[in-house]
């Protein structure tokens, strides 16, 4: 880890909200876009000419399009309910950084050249006209919002900042003003069908490896099948869990529990990437794009059932939108959901008895769980409301005999962001990423010290890299994060095993 | 027929107009805008009979709020269910005859103007006092309190301070609703309280009191988490598919 240029945060033993202070955080701002990141997403490579008409233009066109941020952006009476539970706020005391405050930085705009009191009377109600400042706080505070929707469980209307961040990077995009992470990212998957831009070869060269590992390890002969035609299930998973720490792990898990369910499955080269960052960059256009690969996939290789693996933000995607950018799902078998998340499939399993474990092999951890925003406050898992908290813990509680939650205000429709997500997983916001996990990290260290947890479970690429990365900034160690099905995968005993 | 009668007369067409009319005009857009996708704040319900159950504790308790700030809860609470019995209290200056129901309001009417102050002046407490809610208060935030609580506090010194002729505002109201225009009593505070009521109801379409119509459009609230169950499209997003062979 490399000595930070930053304050790294103390921890405290309960929350502080801190006080107004602006400015700390309007120097962050991620890389700007290239050229030939901007065009094959179908935005103008660099900033237009009369891009300030344009991007009006562009937003009232937007404006017919989304009732959410049309609603929001008129329904917000400044209660100030939002402004203490963004983890950004809580880690930088920047007041642009209040969901409100946020919203705001659009509101003022959309009130100038929208509405009657705007137009006429600016200054009454704080509104402004769009110049270059304007434009510049939009680059860096939209980038400083990681579409957690956090917000919108304390808002009485509802308002979710993460439509309004999103709207607005579509807007940027619009009039060339692009991020770089996201846009580069979403280049490679539509040209080589993942994040990574890891081509077909090489994937099929981890996967053998793989399945050598779990051999040595077990003596049993675990596929990791690649464009299996005919295949039962079509694993769609993040390329994260291709090959990095912790995530791969988990990957191991997943196709130790497809193997003892003795149901065929599949990855695809086609849709070898479960993220779908045209969500974060809110451009319908490029998320169902990416979308339409998994259906692409699944029809190629005649599967009858779509299986998630753990990815936030995907889930989200999978779960809620889906259906929508790619289905109806006629052609899939009706008796189940599509897509499911694989921690409903191992919890269906693990209910119908048919997988055996050992829980002991876990017994050198004290498990946590950290609710992924996306899985948390946007998709469901299961059949009942709130299934998408209690399936996680279930299979976490199926798979160790040590187990304890953070404080009842940090988790499940409460969860703190990681810090690192909506497109902000990136070293070039190594600060915001540092400074917004403050609250998360908090959390954690709590039950470490009280509880003594050792090690917290995630579901997500996102989350698992970030704190990868974060946790020792705080003091901790990298590997005390771990998948979920790391643990299933530990605990698993598969039918003619040889070490157990 | 003096000048201020018909000039309060005029007056009052002139607002209900642009309060009914610029509201439903917004009401019209919510209604029609796409919701492209599905985009509840979960745990959302799986079926209809939830989300009106969640949207009824939003609108009747205000239950985000609740999680989210006690104080501003608590103020907004007592204001809104005091404006509620206060305008309930007002409908027999309107109707021609008064239901039973309004008749046993009366009292906590005017308790209610009381607390109708209490909840706006700690609402308008929090804009001073809260670092945070002084950076997000702009002057239309502070002049719709201050607004609000002149209207109540003309609307109480009618009845503790000098009383006005209510008969005669009865008839004045009752006359502008059947065309057979009525003396206004010349009252001073009248005059004021219905002045304050007017710009009230002029600015309701234009502000942020829009969230009252709001609120029953917000999808992350009304929205059923059915996603995977019911194929959901927007028309503009049907276009997208035209011309594709989807396989």
């Amino acid at each position: 880890m490399a000595k930070p240029t930053f304050q790294v945060p103390e921890l405290q033993e309960y929350l502080e909200i801190p006080s107004v202070t602006p400015g700390t955080m309007a120097h962050s701002k991620p890389f700007y876009s290239k050229p030939e990141f901007q065009k094959p997403l179908g935005f103008p490579e660099e900033l237009v000419d009369n891009w300030q008409e344009k991007a009006i233009v562009k937003m009232g066109e937007l404006l017919t399009k989304y009732k959410s941020v049309q609603v929001f952006l008129d329904a917000c009476v400044k209660c100030g309910s939002c402004t203490d539970k963004c983890h950004y706020y809580i880690g930088t005391g920047d007041p642009k950084n209040m969901p409100v405050a946020r919203q705001d930085l659009l509101r003022k705009v959309y009130r100038r050249y929208f509405t009657f009191a705007g137009k006429y009377f600016p200054s009454l109600v704080g509104a402004t006209d769009l110049t270059k400042e304007v434009l510049d706080d939009w680059y860096s505070y939209f980038h400083q919002c990681s579409q957690c929707r956090r917000c919108s469980v304390f808002c009485p209307y509802g308002i979710d900042t993460a439509e309004i961040s999103m709207f607005a990077r579509e807007l940027m995009d619009h009039i060339g003003v692009g991020q770089k992470y996201c846009n580069e990212i979403i280049c490679k998957v539509h040209k080589i069908g993942n994040n990574l831009g890891l081509p077909g070869p090489a994937l099929a060269d981890t996967l053998e490896g793989l399945e050598e590992d779990v051999l040595d390890d077990t003596g049993v002969d675990v596929k990791f099948p690649l464009d299996q035609e005919g295949s039962e299930i079509l694993l769609v998973t993040p390329s994260a869990d291709f090959f990095a720490e912790p995530h791969v792990d988990g990957l191991v898990g997943y196709a130790k529990v497809f193997h003892e369910a003795g149901v065929s499955w599949t990855l695809s080269t086609e849709a070898s990437e479960a993220a779908n960052f045209g969500m974060f960059i809110g451009s319908y256009e490029n998320m169902r794009k990416i979308s339409q690969r998994v259906r692409k996939a699944a029809k190629d290789l005649k599967v009858k059932r779509i299986v998630f693996g753990e990815c936030g933000h995907a889930w989200r995607v999978a779960y809620s939108f889906l259906n929508t950018l790619a289905g109806p799902w006629e052609f899939l078998d009706p008796n189940y959901p599509v897509p499911q998340h694989i921690c409903e499939f191992t919890w269906n399993l693990i209910q119908e008895g048919k997988l055996k474990f050992d829980k002991s092999q876990n017994d050198d951890m004290v498990l946590t769980f950290h609710d992924s925003c996306n899985v948390a406050r946007a998709s469901r898992m299961g059949a009942d409301p709130g299934g998408q908290f209690e399936i996680p813990r279930n299979v976490i509680k199926a798979v160790c005999n040590n187990y304890q939650d953070m404080d009842a205000d940090t988790i499940k429709e409460r969860t703190f962001c990681c810090g690192g997500g909506g497109g902000l997983l990136t070293d070039d916001l190594m600060e915001l990423r540092v400074k917004g996990a403050k609250p998360r990290m908090e959390a954690l260290n709590n039950v470490i010290k009280d509880k003594g947890v050792t090690h917290m479970a995630a579901i997500c690429a996102i989350c698992k890299s970030q704190f990868t990365k974060v946790l020792p900034y705080y003091g901790m160690d990298m590997s005390q994060i771990v998948s979920v099905h790391q643990l299933v995968s530990n605990a698993i005993v598969l039918t003619g095993q040889t070490d157990q | 027929m003096s000048t201020l009668t018909i000039i309060y007369a005029v007056l009052f067409y002139i607002a209900t107009i642009i309060f009914l009319s610029g509201l439903a005009f917004r009401i019209n857009k919510y209604a029609t805008t796409p919701a492209p996708l599905k985009i509840p704040t979960t745990p959302a319900p799986t079926n209809k009979i939830g989300v009106i159950w969640r949207m009824l504790k939003e609108l009747v308790l205000f239950e985000s709020l609740f999680k989210g700030n006690k104080w501003t809860w608590a103020f907004g609470l007592v204001f809104h269910i005091s404006l509620f019995l206060v305008l309930l209290r007002h409908t027999r200056y309107m109707l021609p005859w008064i239901p039973e129901p309004i008749v046993l309001l009366q009292p906590f009417g005017i308790y209610a103007g009381i607390t109708m102050i209490a909840g706006l002046l700690g609402l308008w407490g929090r804009r001073f006092l809260v670092d945070r809610v002084r950076y997000i208060s702009s002057p239309s935030d502070h002049l719709i309190l201050a607004l609000l609580i002149l209207i109540a506090l003309s609307g109480l010194a009618m009845k503790f301070v000098v009383h006005t002729d209510v008969v005669g505002v009865k008839k004045f109201f009752s006359g502008l609703m059947t065309l057979n225009w009525k003396e206004l009593p010349g009252d001073t505070l009248l005059v004021i309280h219905l002045t304050l009521v007017a710009i009230l109801m002029l600015i309701f379409p234009y502000s942020k009191l829009l969230h009252a119509p709001g609120v029953f459009f917000s999808p992350t609230r009304n929205q059923i988490d059915n996603p995977r169950e019911q194929h959901h499209i927007a028309e503009w997003a049907k276009r997208l598919e035209q011309g594709e062979n989807q396989g």
